[in-house]
């Protein structure tokens, strides 16, 4: 839109500001969601939730975990009516959800199903645009927001006009998040949402979420049973146990440092100790590295991080003695690039790299030295004695 | 086939364009009103999960009747003219109309339904937005089953006394004329296929591209 349109960049996507005044985010409106002694026993007399008592803090992503059949859905759902508790409040900004018509506290809670749960019979455009369709908006501001929210959601428009059976899995969830975005509400649901998609595409949609969230501020219940998504998005993760329970209801980093039960600790996993540097933010030594450019004529002595002309990693050249041509065949390739935030990515660059030296990068990808597993162990104790480490 | 092509045959009161579209408006009325009774009530079953044995005994008991004695029972009661027919027609139109409505709208994706609650539809949203819609497919096969029976069942409107295209085989078989009796199953069988070709365009134009299998339609 050349001419009046103005791309501002927010977090990597550009987003169009028009002339029609595009509103990306309403914030200011925080909601809390609180559950009091909330319990859900279905006709068969199973005991879904038991006595439920947890507060999701407004503007923050809160993971409901635990394996099947342990109440997250349920709860997830009581929130927006789709099961009534038998038992028990549910508020939502301090006001009981059952004294509000289902249909209208729906439009207000944005919800994000498995498999997306898209109109088979309705364009993308139409999906996206539905709840400001029920909510009264006219057709073509309706459409006009959908647009907006493809975009936001990074799809290309041009999908508006596709069926959802014309989509992969991963674009019907972006479409899915579209959908429950477009009317703005400041409470997203979101059920298991990106259980159904092959892992690379739910890394994509994960960090697409965290994205979105940075930007929107919402306030999130994400639901899934996988305890690594629950680690990642989760700023609170209260971990459900069989039979309703709720196990502990804390920060990621504690729950893999003190978890509160054996349930909990073994449903985190035996590798949590590793896990745990994942929250850790301390500063681990860099050191200088040897480098060299294909083509170059050097003497190789150790390891020596053959780089490309903008100075990102190559690849490792070792085992030749004396003066050599980097040539790309004899690179050994790396292993995974720390770039400087936690000290899971630190040792995991140490202990992937063939040279036990973890390549350091910045936020161009270029190289700014090299980390030892040694010294991460290190940090990791001076963190632990500055009382960083929660116990 | 000399009777069909007499040009003596296409002209008048009693000539065959004139039991076309008499037997056509047997067909179409009968259709209108089954699916005014079919339709609610197969959409509403179906929406709601409850009484899927009142749909199955219904069809059942339905489809077990046979049409010439309803229709011989309802002219003893009500008289020649065409409301025994219609009594008949109707009640032959109803199992498969009700039937695929009612398959078409338990067989939409849970998580659809599911979706359309979530958002904040209705249940008139639900039905009418999401469940229909997506049952088109099925609830138009209905219609087209209902309605090649109701063509070829109209034949016996002539029974009674009424017209549509069964005068030419109830004539023709009452004066040993077969010429006019072929005549008249070849029109009925011409009338099917016409009535079908119409419920295959209005089922192009109403059932949403993205219900076509994928790879066949949808791209425009």
């Amino acid at each position: 839109m050349p001419g009046y349109a103005e791309r501002v960049k927010v977090f990597g996507i550009y987003i169009q500001g028009g002339p029609i005044g595009v509103v990306v985010a309403t914030g200011g409106i925080r909601r809390v969601i609180e559950f009091r002694a909330v319990t859900k026993r279905f006709e068969d007399g199973t005991i879904a939730v038991d006595e439920l008592d947890l507060t999701v803090e407004a503007g923050t992503i809160t993971v409901f975990v635990g394996p099947s059949g342990c109440g997250k859905t349920t709860s997830l759902r009581m929130v927006n009516r789709m099961i009534d508790p038998t038992s028990g409040t549910i508020l939502v900004d301090g006001k009981d959800v059952l004294t509000v018509d289902p249909p209208t506290l729906r439009r207000g809670i944005g919800y994000v199903i498995q498999q997306a749960g898209l109109f088979p019979h309705r364009t993308v455009l139409d999906n996206v645009a539905t709840v400001p369709l029920l909510s009264g908006w006219d057709k073509r501001k309706a459409r006009t927001r959908a647009a907006e929210l493809l975009e936001i959601v990074g799809l290309d428009p041009a999908f508006g006009k596709r069926y959802p059976a014309q989509l992969s899995g991963g674009q019907q969830q972006r479409v899915g998040v579209a959908r429950a975005l477009a009317a703005d509400p400041p409470v997203l649901l979101m059920d298991e949402p990106f259980s159904a998609v092959d892992p690379v595409v739910r890394e994509d949609l994960q960090n697409e979420l965290l994205r979105l969230q940075a930007e929107l501020d919402k306030t999130i219940v994400f639901v899934t049973h996988d305890i690594d998504e629950a680690l990642k998005l989760g700023e609170r993760v209260a971990v459900f146990q069989t039979g309703g329970h709720l196990a502990q209801y804390a920060k990621p980093a504690e729950l893999l440092s003190a978890p509160a039960n054996d349930f909990v600790a073994s449903f985190v996993g035996r590798d949590r100790g590793y896990r745990t540097l994942t929250f850790l933010h301390a500063d681990v030594p860099v050191h200088p590295v040897t480098t060299a450019r294909l083509g170059e004529r050097v003497t190789i002595t150790d390891w020596t991080l053959v780089v490309d002309e903008q100075n990102r990693p190559k690849g490792w050249l070792s085992g030749v003695d004396g003066e050599v041509e980097v040539a790309e065949k004899d690179l050994i390739s790396g292993g995974s690039l720390y770039d400087g935030t936690t000290l899971r990515g630190a040792l995991d660059a140490a202990l992937s790299s063939p040279s036990a030296l973890g390549v350091v990068v910045d936020d161009a990808g270029a190289v700014t030295g090299v980390v030892q597993a040694a010294d991460v162990i290190q940090a990791l104790a001076k963190a632990r004695a500055a009382g960083e480490v929660p116990k | 086939m000399g009777w069909l092509f007499d040009p003596a045959h296409w002209s008048g009161s009693t000539g065959i364009p004139v039991r076309l579209v008499e037997h056509f408006g047997y067909t179409l009325l009968t259709l209108v009103i089954g699916a005014l009774i079919a339709v609610p009530l197969g959409a509403f079953v179906g929406h709601t999960g409850k009484g899927g044995f009142v749909i199955v005994g219904l069809s059942n008991a339905l489809r077990a009747l046979p049409t010439t004695a309803v229709l011989i029972l309802v002219v003893l009661w009500a008289g020649l003219g065409d409301f025994p027919v219609y009594v008949a027609l109707v009640l032959l139109a109803i199992p498969p109309i009700m039937a695929g409505t009612y398959a078409g709208v338990r067989a939409v994706d849970p998580v659809t339904v599911d979706a359309a609650r979530g958002v904040g539809m209705r249940e008139s949203g639900v039905l009418l937005q999401v469940e229909i819609p997506n049952a088109l497919p099925l609830i138009f096969g209905g219609f087209r089953g209902a309605a090649l029976q109701v063509v070829a069942t109209a034949t016996i409107a002539a029974y009674t006394g009424a017209g549509g295209l069964g005068r030419f085989v109830f004539d023709g078989l009452a004066l040993q004329d077969f010429g006019q009796m072929l005549a008249g199953a070849v029109l009925v069988a011409l009338l099917a296929v016409l009535v079908d070709l119409g419920f295959a365009g209005l089922q192009r134009l109403t059932v949403s591209p993205g219900l076509r299998p994928v790879g066949t339609g949808g791209k425009r």
